[in-house]
Order: structure tokens, then C-alpha cells, then sequence
């Protein structure tokens, strides 16, 4: 399939996708011949983990759904995947092992720049077709042609990302004038950082700490502390997900004010952790990629979250799938469709087809530029409002994580002040 | 300018973190620094006891500190029985150096996979009634989730100082450590005496879990971050000096706090491990180490 999408063509994709999502099973001839085996390691332990079995499952459920719909290139399809420990040390070998001896015709990333930037030489090397999950402009240095990134970060990551906080923190009255910033060494805490940087530059505010934490940090208290003593206006963390808890913790026992405080904080969006901190999330402006908000749906997220929770509560996994698995499963999306337009399994046409068209899948239309970025980035920024206790079913309705960035999807309005009243 | 304040409690915070290091180090100062074995799954063990308290006080509402002390026996006893595998399979027969390193390294992976298949791979935690409180003493805050196990570490260890100067088994723990030949003469058996001590250090693990549990929220991998740190401390302070082990437990926290307070928190592992550096090239034998004849 060559040339531009006809909007006609678009549209039965649209319908195609949304009702593969809606109905999981339609009605289709039973696939035929060797299954097409998709390939992959995901942090199944370790500290990603909290993400990576969720990823995984909502990839289960699409592999449940395109054999019920007929497969892929009227073949079944079959998932290989190893655990990767979420040490990036170990995919490299997990990724020959999946080529040259398990033979799978399709590889995908796993999960987070850490997981997928040491898979890039052995899928470069042999010419893969590569949709990575949740990377941080990871092919910035590796400039390969055959990749496309499910992460709504976007290109300019270090410029872009914490754009929405700065935004909605330029709604306050007075307007800030101070920042503070502390985050993980790592490679997306320390884009986070460089963003909010970049940020406090144009907006015209001053940054008044601006520490970096290693991941061996157990007691957080002195970073809260010596920023309580900047006194900012503004706290902009960029953490993971055991120091989010652990700098939040501090930060409420240590009784840290700001006028807002937040930021790149992944952890907020993991289950576990929602359900841990309950209430004290109230006000916090966090980064976040998907919010069951009604200004923020698309054909197919609703249908696919009821059938993942299913899945979810069957199998004891997080039930709320609002973080990674929407993600998870449009990346699959995505392959299906590269691989549908394609016609068969020529990894440079996948590849050349990840950047061609639009993708319809269940978090919206997604096109990639050529280095497999989203074209507009879609950083998120949600305040978590009226959470009262622990109870989950809260986090499934709308109004408790209100999106006030980017505008097309404001629900609601911000809440000054941390922690809330 | 310094404030005078911050630092204060810099160092005050940074006391509450060594005595948490201070019961994670201690079991692994009487198994390594004690009895020779070196028991690298002893954080695992650590974390091993927070997950099973974990289990057992969230749903209840029981306290952690107070179930640390109820499972330490059980733990102590497992300790027992693992001691006597390991002294059938590699102490007597003079393998315990790599093959018994290999052993427990092993021994740690074994705990970390079961507690992912047991628990999942979340984090897990126990909501306590005092978690988000403070004690202010004039500026110096202090936060009960850190100042309660520090108290419980500070008693369990001087409860272990006192058991091991007073007690017949105690001085025979000190005694196995030194020349376990002699021990001989006073009709005691070694390897019962180094069963109960190393069941006393796999209790004091679980002792430290129920510490960490209120501390912050683990995962099965959570030990890894204590793995350099309660070896730095028990090799700071001087192999088989326990007094000695709280004090670098304390003196690696201090240090870890106020270097993340003054000069930012990249630099506190490299100030801390530099200072065991530093101690090592001056003083080989630790800080209270007694040097070899």
C-alpha cells in the first residue's frame, strides 16, 4: 500500500480499529498456517515492573482480539516475551535470542527508554521493524529509519515536556517567580529537568534548587528539606516511581507549601501507588498520558479498558489500566497496521509504513515523524482532585484526575496550592 | 551562608537513617563479621520479612514494629536451619569460600523471584496510625515513620550487646568468632554455637524488615540498594565489632544527609564510600577492628 491515505481509507481503518477494540471478537475466517511470532522483553520484575505486567497484558488482550479477528495477514498470531528484570543489561541478549533462536518475525520494544535503548543495535543490525513503548527520544542518537515510538513526549522532549505545567502555573495569581527542581539521575528525570529548566527560562522565573538524586536514595527528607528552605513558588520533581512515594511522603511530613507542586512524576499513575497515597495526591499537577476525563476519549479507549479490567481482575493484576496499557495496546495498533499496509513481513516496508499514514488506535490518531516521534507531542498534565481514602474505583471516574493541559482536553480548573486545604 | 538550622536537622535525620542501617547491617556484622559467612541474601531476607509483614498488617491494621518482633523467632529458626545446610554442604567440606559466596548470591535470587511470584511486583506497604506525623524538638523535626524504628533498632541492638556479654551462649558467640578450637575445651560446640548465632542474625533480619516496612514501601528488589551499604558499614566498622557497627551505621547516614543537604544528593554515596575508602587505606581492620598479629 503506497501514497497517501484517502480519507475514505482512513475512515474503515478508524472503524476497523475502534470495533477491533469494541468487540474483540468479531466474526472472521479462523486464521490459517504458521503463527506470525512477535517478539519482545518486558520488565515482568524489578523496578519497572508495576508498569511492565500491565503493558503486558493489554498486548495479551490484543493478541486475543486479531485472532479472533481473523490474525494478521490471515496468520494467528503468537507472542514470545522474556522478563528483562528491568535491567537493561539483559535485553540485548534477550533480543538475539529472540531472532536467532526463537526466529520471531516481528519485534517490539519493552518498556521505557532504560529497556528499549540497549535493544537498538540488535534491531538496527538486523534491519528490524521496531514500535518501541513509552521511550524517551530514544532514537535521538541512533537515527534509524524503521521505529516508531508510542510516547506522547514527543520530539523535543527536553523542551516540550514540562511546557503544560509552566502553562497552567502561569494561570496563578501572583504569577510565580521561583522554582524548585529535583529529580532521578536518569535519562527521562533528567530530560524532565532540563525541560523545566528551559521552561523557567522563558516564563522569567528564577530556579532556586537544582539537585539531581541517585537511585539509591533512601531518605529523601534532605532534598524536601533544603527545598522548603528555598521557600519556591514552584516544585517541579522529575521522579520514578519508589521516590515519587518517598519524596511525597517527605514533603508531608516535612510540611512543603507551594503554590503548585508536581511535575514529570511517574509513580502517581501506577495502581499501587494511587491507592498508597490516597488522599495525599489531592492538588498535585503531575504529568500523565491518558485520564478517563470526558474531554478525552476516543473510539475504542472505553472497550478496551472494560476488557482489560477483566482480564486484570482475572489474572490478580492492576485493575485501573490507565497508564500503560492504552499505550501498550495501540502499540500493537500501530504494528498491526504498519504490517497490514505493508502486505507482508518486509521489515523495510514495516518500517517505511510506520511513517507514512496516520494510525487510528484506542488513544487517537498517532503519526510519527522519521525518527519515529509523535509529530505533536501530547504531554498531559492532570490535578488530582477530591481524592478522598484508598478505595480505586475512584480513580475509574472522571473528575478526580481533572486534565488542565493542553487545552483541547481541559476538564476542569486548577486547584492553587499544595497540599490541598 | 550555612543555616544552622538545616544542618541540624541534616544531622538529626541523618542519625534516624543510621540506625535504620544500623539493625539492616547488624545481623550481617554477627554472620560475616562473627562467624565468616558471608550471607549477601541478607538484605533479600530483610525484604523477605517486610513483604511477609506486610502480608500479615495491612489487612489487620496490626502494628509492623510490634510483628517484626513476633516473626524474628520464626525467622531465627529458618536461620538455624539454613546454617546447617550450609556448614553440611560447604563449611565442612572447606568450600565456603566461592561455592558459599555462590550459595547465597544464589540463596538471594531464590527470595527475590518468590516474593515476585508470591506478592507481585508492586510495591507493598503498611498504613500506620502515626506515618505521616512529625515530633518537633525547637526546629528540628521528627518524623515518627523514621524516629519509632530507630528506637526499636537502638533496642533490639543494645538487647544483642547486652545478650552477648551476659549470657554463657552470647560470650560463646564471641568466643566462636575468635578461636572456635577452644571453645572446645569449655564443652561447647561450635557449630551449635554458629546455628544460633546465625539464626540470631536471619531474626535480626526480619527485625530490620519490620524497621524498613514503616520506613518507606518495598519490592522484591528493594534490597539491592542495602547490598552496598550494610557491607560498607559492617567492613567501616571493623569485622565482628557490634558497637562498632552502630557507630558507622550512624556515622554513614550523618555523613549520607548532610552531604545530600549541603552539596546535593548526587554526591552522598561517593562521600560515604569515600570515607570507607579513606578508612580502609588508614585503618584496614575498620574503625574498631582489631588488627591481625
Amino acid at each position: 500500500m503506497n501514497g497517501r491515505m484517502t480519507r475514505r481509507g482512513f475512515g474503515l481503518l478508524a472503524t476497523a480499529a475502534a470495533v477491533s477494540a469494541a468487540a474483540g471478537r468479531g466474526v472472521a475466517q479462523a486464521p490459517a498456517g504458521e503463527p506470525i511470532r512477535i517478539g519482545f522483553s518486558m520488565p515482568l520484575s524489578g523496578a519497572l515492573a508495576g508498569n511492565g505486567r500491565p503493558a503486558l497484558l493489554a498486548q495479551q488482550v490484543w493478541a486475543e482480539d486479531i485472532n479472533a479477528r481473523g490474525g494478521l495477514l490471515g496468520r494467528s498470531v503468537k507472542l514470545v516475551f522474556y522478563d528483562d528484570q528491568s535491567n537493561g543489561a539483559n535485553v540485548p541478549g534477550i533480543y538475539t535470542k529472540l531472532l536467532d533462536v526463537d526466529k520471531v518475525d516481528l519485534v517490539i520494544s519493552s518498556y521505557g527508554t532504560a529497556l528499549i535503548a540497549p535493544a537498538m543495535p540488535v534491531i538496527i543490525r538486523r534491519g528490524m521493524a521496531f514500535v518501541s513503548l513509552l521511550g524517551s527520544s530514544t532514537n535521538e542518537m541512533f537515527k534509524y529509519g524503521g521505529t516508531a515510538n508510542i510516547s506522547p513526549v514527543g520530539r523535543r522532549m527536553n523542551v516540550d515536556f514540562a511546557k503544560g505545567f509552566f502553562e497552567i502555573a502561569r494561570g496563578l495569581n501572583p504569577t510565580p517567580a521561583t522554582l524548585s527542581i529535583a529529580g532521578l539521575d536518569s535519562d527521562f528525570s533528567n530530560r524532565a529537568m532540563e525541560s523545566a529548566r528551559w521552561q523557567a527560562r522563558e516564563h522569567g522565573i528564577r530556579v532556586v534548587y537544582d539537585r539531581a538524586y541517585p537511585p539509591s536514595t533512601v531518605d529523601f527528607s534532605p532534598i524536601v528539606r533544603a527545598i522548603r528552605s528555598a521557600a519556591p513558588d514552584l516544585v517541579f520533581f522529575a521522579s520514578y516511581p519508589p521516590d515519587s512515594v518517598g519524596l511525597l511522603k517527605a514533603a508531608g511530613e516535612l510540611k512543603l507549601t507551594a503554590k503548585m507542586l508536581g511535575g514529570g512524576m511517574v509513580g502517581p499513575q501506577v495502581t499501587a501507588i494511587k491507592a498508597q497515597l490516597g488522599a495525599q495526591l489531592n492538588n498535585l499537577v503531575c504529568w500523565d498520558v491518558y485520564a478517563p476525563e470526558p474531554t478525552m476519549t476516543f473510539p475504542g479507549t472505553a472497550a478496551f479498558l472494560d476488557r482489560y479490567r477483566a482480564a486484570a481482575e482475572a489474572k490478580g493484576a492492576e485493575t485501573l489500566g490507565l497508564y500503560a496499557p492504552p499505550l501498550a495496546y495501540a502499540q500493537m495498533q500501530v504494528l498491526e497496521q504498519a504490517v497490514t499496509r505493508a502486505g507482508s513481513l518486509d521489515q523495510a516496508a514495516i518500517g517505511a509504513a510506520l511513517h507514512r499514514e496516520a494510525f487510528p488506535t484506542i488513544i487517537g490518531e498517532l503519526r510519527f515523524d522519521q525518527t519515529g516521534e509523535w509529530v505533536e507531542e501530547r504531554n498531559i498534565y492532570i490535578q488530582y482532585q477530591g481524592v478522598t481514602g484508598n478505595d480505586l474505583a475512584q480513580f475509574k471516574q472522571p473528575g478526580t484526575q481533572v486534565i488542565l493541559y493542553p487545552p483541547q482536553y481541559r476538564s476542569g480548573q486548577l486547584r492553587p496550592g499544595f497540599p490541598a486545604a | 551562608m550555612l543555616d544552622p538550622v538545616l544542618i541540624a536537622n541534616a544531622v538529626v535525620s541523618g542519625l534516624l537513617l543510621g540506625c535504620l542501617y544500623a539493625i539492616a547491617s547488624m545481623g550481617l556484622a554477627v554472620s560475616f563479621g562473627m562467624l565468616d559467612v558471608v550471607n549477601i541474601a541478607h538484605p533479600a531476607m530483610m525484604v523477605l520479612a517486610s513483604c511477609v509483614i506486610a502480608a500479615l498488617c495491612a489487612p489487620t491494621g496490626f502494628d509492623p514494629l510490634l510483628a517484626a518482633l513476633l516473626i524474628a523467632p520464626v525467622f531465627g529458626l529458618l536461620g538455624a536451619g539454613l546454617y546447617r545446610l550450609y556448614h553440611l554442604y560447604f563449611e565442612r567440606r572447606g568450600d565456603e569460600a566461592m561455592q558459599g559466596l555462590a550459595f547465597f548470591f544464589g540463596l538471594m535470587i531464590v527470595i527475590e523471584v518468590s516474593l515476585v511470584l508470591v506478592y507481585g511486583a508492586d510495591q507493598r506497604w503498611v498504613e500506620t496510625g502515626y506515618g505521616g506525623l512529625s515530633l518537633g524538638l525547637g526546629p528540628v523535626g521528627l518524623p515518627l515513620r523514621m524516629l519509632l524504628p530507630a528506637l526499636m533498632s537502638l533496642a533490639c541492638i543494645a538487647a544483642l550487646l547486652l545478650w552477648l556479654r551476659r549470657s554463657f551462649t552470647g560470650r560463646a558467640v564471641a568466643a566462636v568468632a575468635q578461636d572456635r578450637d577452644a571453645l572446645r575445651f569449655l564443652g561447647a560446640d561450635p557449630i551449635r554455637i554458629k546455628t544460633v548465632a546465625f539464626g540470631l542474625s536471619v531474626a535480626l533480619a526480619a527485625i530490620a524488615g519490620g524497621c524498613l516496612i514503616v520506613v518507606q514501601p518495598v519490592d522484591a528488589h528493594s534490597g539491592h540498594v542495602f547490598i552496598g551499604r550494610v557491607l560498607a558499614v559492617v567492613i567501616l566498622a571493623g569485622l565482628g565489632s557490634l558497637p562498632g557497627t552502630l557507630v558507622a551505621a550512624l556515622v554513614f547516614g550523618v555523613i549520607e544527609n548532610v552531604t545530600a543537604t549541603l552539596f546535593g544528593p548526587a554526591w552522598s554515596p561517593a562521600v560515604a564510600f569515600s570515607l570507607l575508602l579513606a578508612v580502609l587505606a588508614l585503618r584496614p581492620q575498620g574503625m574498631f577492628g582489631r588488627a591481625h598479629a
